[in-house]
This record gives structure tokens, C-alpha cells and sequence, in this order.
């Protein structure tokens, strides 16, 4: 073990092992996480669940996929959206879906 | 075969002892090669992870939720309106749903109120989520007050704490009677938030939701499918904020390994000069330096993986979880189940050891092509 290529390479092994036990802590940490995913599974089904609880701050970004379009400047006619959650979380795709494309064809009224 | 591997173990001793010679710049590159390469893998690995266990979990959420709009703005379901979606052909089961907001002037949080449709709880009781014991430190049999909107306080006894492991989903949640919760919001009788709804036909989801705005234009379906797009699009948006973020990062170290790969120092000109004179080929100074390249990225790619993998799923992304929970109070503490997409794995090893192996070669190549004297003399 005195040539340093054998150090080396000894070093790449070893690191190489560390890698594949990643896939194989993994799967044990999947199997062990399995019923509790399905509990939670069963949780959402039971109380009629709809989304993740990413952030608490205001209520479009708690229930993102209930969000409506104005929910986000309620606060006052032509409000901004202002809480910092708002600039991690995108608008759903289905609020663009609908609203966006007319939102661009319309022409502004002279 | 043997020959070629033991010509291959000799250009290892040689690159090994020259890193060696050059210790204290070797090890810089190494650490922040790594560094990155752990950064990067950490974000790609949670990411993908929350958008696996999302998806899984929010499939069994209702099929259709139907909310009620009002100038732009929810309203609440009035009496007679589940009788007219009942007549609504294809649709399964109906149910009200009860739930709302409670802001926390203690903790400057939203709780959610929520009325279950599959346990009954006691009048008087409540069930909270996990993040509610933690934060505000109750148990089985505390009491707690909330001051409703109309500025009675009401007191509550928890009767339970739901399960930590489904923090994802449940972490914020105040379950409570139906007459609780009526008292507490003043919810007029006969009212609902909204109304969730299930469709015999999986196929039939789609139509479901256009009869349903055709019977009830005041109405807005969300489709399950649309829940899930949604979560599924946050998390690539999130993944691309946190890379954007790194951009600067990523570019310094591309320019730091491009300027310590690509500009060969005089000193190692004159290495190479000297290893051609005697006698080495062009190719064993290419593959010398293919090995130099390729083994640093190689073990950065590896450490950086394995400390990656170990952040995210073993402490729970701590290093970087700040940044994704912004201001939210009762954010959850969740354990994410692994989950390792080996595309993406692959992807992050061509991106982080073809560029660098590559970077090396080039300028090395042409050095080794041109005549040892020249190449000492310069």
C-alpha cells in the first residue's frame, strides 16, 4: 500500500462504496418510511385534504391549488402581493391556464 | 491487458505525487469542487424527493373541489346548491366541506380550521396538527383559547395530536366539531366552504367539471389532476429560484476551475517539457493529465453526492431549509422519504466531471504536441 496510486484508488473505492450505500440506505429508508407515507395517504383521503403545508403566512400560498386569481391582492383594489412566500411560490399553472392568455389578448381600451 | 493497467498505475503514482507536491492548491480545488458539487446535488435531491412524496400523497385528495366565486372573490356554498350538482349526471358523491383560517397574533400564523367528515370530535374538543404542539406547546388534555372574529374567546381541550410523520400535510390543522366550528365562525346554518366531490368515471373528470360550470356558472371546479400539476410545477419553480441563486456561484467556480485547468503555469510547462525530453510519449502526458482531471472531479462528484445525501434526507436539509421556509411560522419538520432519480444523478456526474476532465486536456494537449524545447524555452 505504498504506492501513491494505490493510496488513490484505495480513496476512490472507498468513496465509491459511500456512493452505492447511498442507494442502498435509500431503499432501507423507503421501506421503513412506506406505512407512514401511507398513512398520510389515508390522512388526505379522510379529511378531504388538498395541499401541503409549504407556508402558513396567507391563505394563497397555504391552499395554492384553491387559490383564486384576486386572492392574492385582496387586501384593497389594485393591492400587490406582498408576503415573501409569493416569490417562491408561482401562481398554479391552472390560474395561468385560464386567465393568463386572456389577460395578454385582451387590448387595453383607449 | 496487465501492461496497459500497470502503464495506467504508474501515470496515477506520478499525477498523485505531483498533486501531492502542489498540496495546499490540490485540496482548495478538491473542498470547493466538492462544495458545489454538494450544493448542487442537495437541491436536486430534496426537490425531487418533496415533488415524489407530494404527488404521492395528494392523490387521494377529492376529485373535484367546487368552490364558489363572488365578484372574483370565494364565497360561501348557500343552502339547495349540493341538490343542484346531485342532478349533475356522473357525479359519485358530494359532501360539504367546513374549513377556514384562524390568524395566531401569538406566533403570527394561519391555523387551519377544519371540520373532519371521517371522525366525530367531542363539542368542546379539538385535534391539533404537530406544528401547533410544538409552537405553542400543547398535549392531550391542555386547554387553549382562541379569539373568535367576533371577540368572544372560546376554550378548547385537545383531545388529540395528530401523527408527526404526516407534518407534510397535517402540521397546521385544528379539527373541531361542526357545531364548534359554526359557533366559533358564525357560520350561518346550511352553509358550506366548498364542496367536494367524486366522479364514478375517471374518465369522465373533465366533462364532470364543464357540466358542473354549465349548471352553476358561479361556480369554479378544481380538478385533482390540476392540484397536482400545481405541485408538481412549484417544485421545478423552487429548484430553478435555488439554482438561480447559486448562478453566481457556479459561474465563479466554473471560471476558477477553467483558469486553473485551462492555463497551464510555467512551472508545469516546464514539467511537461522536461517529461517529453526524456522520453515520454504525447499520449502518457495526455493521459497523466486525463487522470489528474478525472480522478479530482470523480472524488468531488462522490463527496459532494454522499454529504448531499446525507443533508437532505438524514438532517432534513437543515443548511438550506431557511431559505424554502420564508416567514412561515408553523412550517413543518418533515423527514422526506428518499427517493433518487438516477437520471438526474447521472446528469449532475457528466456535469461535473466531462467539463472539468475536459478543461484539463485541452491546453495540455497542446503542449505535449509542440517540441520539448520550445516548450521549455517559452
Amino acid at each position: 500500500m505504498s504506492r501513491p496510486s494505490d493510496r488513490v484508488l484505495a480513496f476512490t473505492l472507498f468513496a465509491a462504496a459511500l456512493f452505492a450505500a447511498t442507494f442502498v440506505d435509500a431503499g432501507i429508508r423507503r421501506d421503513a418510511h412506506e406505512p407512514a407515507l401511507q398513512r398520510t395517504e389515508r390522512l388526505v383521503e379522510d379529511l378531504r385534504l388538498s395541499d401541503l403545508v409549504l407556508f402558513t403566512e396567507a391563505r394563497y400560498t397555504r391552499h395554492l391549488s384553491q387559490a383564486d386569481l384576486h386572492s392574492a391582492f385582496q387586501d384593497h383594489p389594485v393591492a400587490l402581493e406582498h408576503f415573501p412566500s409569493g416569490s417562491l411560490l408561482p401562481p398554479p399553472a391552472l390560474l395561468l391556464d385560464r386567465h393568463e392568455p386572456l389577460d395578454r389578448e385582451a387590448a387595453p381600451s383607449d | 491487458m496487465n501492461r496497459w493497467i500497470e502503464k495506467q498505475r504508474h501515470l496515477i503514482d506520478f499525477t498523485a505525487s505531483s498533486l501531492a507536491r502542489r498540496k495546499g492548491k490540490s485540496l482548495g480545488l478538491l473542498v470547493v469542487y466538492t462544495l458545489l458539487v454538494f450544493v448542487l446535488a442537495s437541491v436536486s435531491l430534496y426537490t425531487h424527493a418533496l415533488r415524489n412524496e407530494a404527488t404521492r400523497v395528494l392523490a387521494g385528495t377529492p376529485e373535484v373541489v367546487l368552490q364558489r366565486l363572488i365578484a372574483g372573490r370565494h364565497d360561501l356554498i348557500p343552502p339547495g346548491y349540493i341538490e343542484k350538482i346531485g342532478r349533475v349526471r356522473g357525479v359519485q358523491k358530494i359532501e360539504g366541506r367546513l374549513w377556514g383560517y384562524y390568524y395566531d397574533s401569538v406566533l403570527k400564523a394561519n391555523y387551519t380550521f377544519m371540520v373532519p367528515s371521517d371522525r366525530r370530535i367531542a363539542e368542546g374538543e379539538i385535534v391539533v396538527g404537530p406544528a401547533l404542539e410544538r409552537s405553542r406547546g400543547l398535549a392531550e388534555g391542555n386547554g387553549i383559547s382562541f379569539r373568535a372574529y367576533s371577540g368572544e374567546l372560546h376554550t378548547f381541550i385537545v383531545s388529540e395530536v395528530l401523527a408527526h410523520e404526516s407534518e407534510l400535510v397535517n402540521a397546521d390543522l385544528v379539527l373541531m366539531s361542526e357545531a364548534d366550528f359554526r359557533r366559533f365562525f358564525a357560520y350561518p346554518d346550511g352553509h358550506y366552504t366548498d364542496i367536494a366531490l367524486w366522479v364514478a368515471n375517471p374518465q369522465e373528470v373533465r366533462n364532470v367539471g364543464l357540466k358542473l360550470i354549465n349548471a352553476l356558472p358561479d361556480s369554479r371546479p378544481i380538478l385533482r389532476e390540476e392540484v397536482l400539476r400545481t405541485y408538481a410545477s412549484i417544485f421545478d419553480w423552487r429548484e430553478g429560484m435555488m439554482l438561480a441563486l447559486l448562478s453566481a456561484a457556479i459561474l465563479a467556480f466554473g471560471i476558477f476551475a477553467w483558469e486553473k485547468a485551462a492555463g497551464l503555469s510555467a512551472e508545469e510547462k516546464r514539467e511537461i517539457g522536461i517529461l517529453k525530453a526524456i522520453g515520454w510519449e504525447t499520449g502518457d502526458v495526455i493521459a497523466m493529465k486525463f487522470w489528474e482531471g478525472f480522478l479530482v472531479s470523480l472524488l468531488a462528484f462522490l463527496l459532494g453526492y454522499v454529504a448531499a445525501y446525507v443533508h437532505v434526507f438524514h438532517f432534513e436539509f437543515a443548511l438550506f431549509a431557511p431559505v424554502l421556509q420564508g416567514w412561515a411560522v408553523l412550517y413543518p419538520s418533515f423527514a422526506l422519504t428518499p427517493k433518487i432519480d438516477g437520471l438526474q444523478v447521472a446528469t449532475l456526474f457528466v456535469f461535473s466531471v466531462l467539463p472539468y476532465t475536459a478543461a484539463t486536456l485541452v491546453p495540455i494537449w497542446r503542449a505535449a504536441t509542440t517540441d520539448p524545447d520550445t516548450v521549455m524555452r517559452s
